[in-house]
């Protein structure tokens, strides 16, 4: 079985064609050349060259939908990891849906440390920190499953062209897969067994999301488990 | 009572105690990701000397009276073990583990894109396992290495040496005998990528011929491990497609 690099693999410091397509701040501008400023992958997609970075940092963006970890409670809001380098605010009013009164209500009844939840971005800029709503579908506590975390730069991997990898994980294992932009992927299984191999399926994405032919390699990876037993 | 042995630091030859020409590095190894729990890591070696470097962040820090508004903090802790060196180092930070903690983050500081996160803090412990002669290059080599495997944006990779002068000959790579025999130690680091000098410095005295010459020496082995530094990242993420 032959496994082969996406492409080139670029490190800090090198330098890229002008024309290469890359986010910021993983690509930039220095003294009229543009460089690669993570460890990431120069690869070709739709005839356009384009660089991926493997390794980052997570930044939330209003609007995305998140995994966070209850770390602590205030007066009238959770402070929540969303794996990023900021911590992020959940209001008492906006998880209850009404006013909150400190006096009355313990926020502890309803969130603690250690639980998790989905929730979206609604403000956030480098002067203050993330601000969550888990008002919408689908958002609130995280009652069943296990959430695993991998590298927020593989997300997309997970997730793979048209949702193909994560369905395929999906109708392999039985499992359902809430794949979050920061870096945290929210499963549900039928048994533990089956909830342990797709954390393998996970694991072996992160670490080769950068080759080519992953998808039917994980897929190979989850039927011979899946049939053996782990 | 033992007898120290006369080392002979440069023989007939020109070569020096361990077998090296003048002009020669120690065998240098690196490894990254060695700490699981660090968002990055590296483990470096020049010869006997043997640093490790682990980074935490960008994190919002404990007391925030620290942050700035515009930019993250490099916090750099360089540090000796007590076993790193063959008389016990006491643990407590000395003078010179306070300054070397600043000198490598200055030669940091200006390569990190620390404006993309601002009000944060990026921590960068260096600890010394053993200590044989340019710790604080090998330092500033494995904080390099433990940044980028972290994932934080740098405009290039940062490497170090120190060339000492000793029996009146410039020496690269100079080890702790040759070290504390020495005339002079000119520790340099920096950015070969960006053509930048991050640090530098001297102790003792140099004509400003040897300056040159040294530094020439130094800049020559700064860009062979950065060389180094940019293979070891590659092959890490190149193994997960190789061949089967």
């Amino acid at each position: 079985m032959v496994k082969t690099i996406h492409g080139t693999i670029v490190v800090p410091g090198e330098r890229l064609d002008s024309r290469v397509e890359g986010k910021h701040p993983y690509t930039l501008e220095v003294g009229g050349a543009k460089i690669a400023t993570v460890v990431g992958l120069l690869s070709r997609r739709d005839d356009k060259h384009v660089f991926i970075n493997i390794k980052g940092v997570y930044v939330p963006e209003v609007g995305h939908v998140v995994i966070g970890l209850i770390e602590s409670i205030g007066v009238t809001s959770w402070h929540v990891d969303i794996n990023a380098p900021y911590q992020a605010i959940l209001s008492a009013q906006d998880f209850l849906g009404r006013p909150f009164n400190p006096a009355v209500d313990d926020l502890a009844r309803y969130l603690r440390p250690g639980d998790y939840i989905k929730a979206r971005v609604t403000l956030f800029d480098k002067t203050r920190n993330p601000v969550l709503s888990v008002q919408g579908e689908g958002l609130g506590r995280i009652v069943n499953g296990l959430v695993v975390d991998i590298s927020p730069s593989k997300i997309a991997r997970v997730i793979g062209k048209r949702r193909s990898m994560a369905n395929m994980i999906e109708e392999k294992t039985g499992c359902t897969l809430f794949p979050a932009v920061n870096g945290r992927v929210h499963i549900e299984c039928p048994n533990r067994e089956l909830e342990m191999i797709a954390v393998m399926a996970l694991k072996v994405i992160e670490a080769e999301a950068h080759t080519v032919g992953l998808t039917e390699r994980v897929a190979r990876f989850i039927e011979e488990r899946v049939g053996r037993g782990v | 009572m033992g007898h120290k042995a006369k080392v002979t630091l440069i023989d007939e030859r020109g070569l020096r105690h361990d077998g090296r020409r003048f002009d020669e590095l120690r065998p240098i190894s690196m490894q990254i990701g060695v700490l699981a729990n660090a968002s990055g890591s590296a483990l470096v070696e020049y010869g006997r000397t043997k640093v490790l470097a682990a980074v935490y962040g960008p994190r919002e820090p404990s007391q925030k009276f620290m942050v700035l508004p515009d930019r993250a903090i490099l916090r750099v802790r360089y540090h000796m073990a007590p076993f790193s060196t063959s008389e016990r180092k006491n643990p407590a930070p000395s003078r010179r583990e306070i300054e070397l903690s600043k000198v490598i983050r200055e030669a940091l500081e200006d390569i990190v894109l620390s404006s993309e996160y601002p009000r944060t803090v990026i921590d960068i412990f260096i600890e010394v396992l053993q200590a044989d002669g340019g710790t604080r290059v090998a330092g500033v080599t494995a904080a390099s290495l433990a940044l980028a495997d972290a994932g934080v944006p740098m405009k290039g990779l940062v490497a170090g040496v120190a060339v000492g002068k000793v029996g009146g000959v410039l020496l690269l790579d100079v080890d702790e005998i040759e070290d504390s025999m020495g005339e002079a130690d000119m520790p340099v680091a920096g950015a070969p990528d960006l053509g930048l000098v991050t640090l530098f410095q001297l102790n003792g005295v140099l004509s400003e011929e040897e300056v040159e010459r040294g530094f020439s020496m130094a800049w020559k082995a700064i860009e062979k491990i950065v060389a180094m530094e940019k293979e070891v990242l590659r092959k890490k993420f190149e193994a997960a497609g190789e061949e089967v």
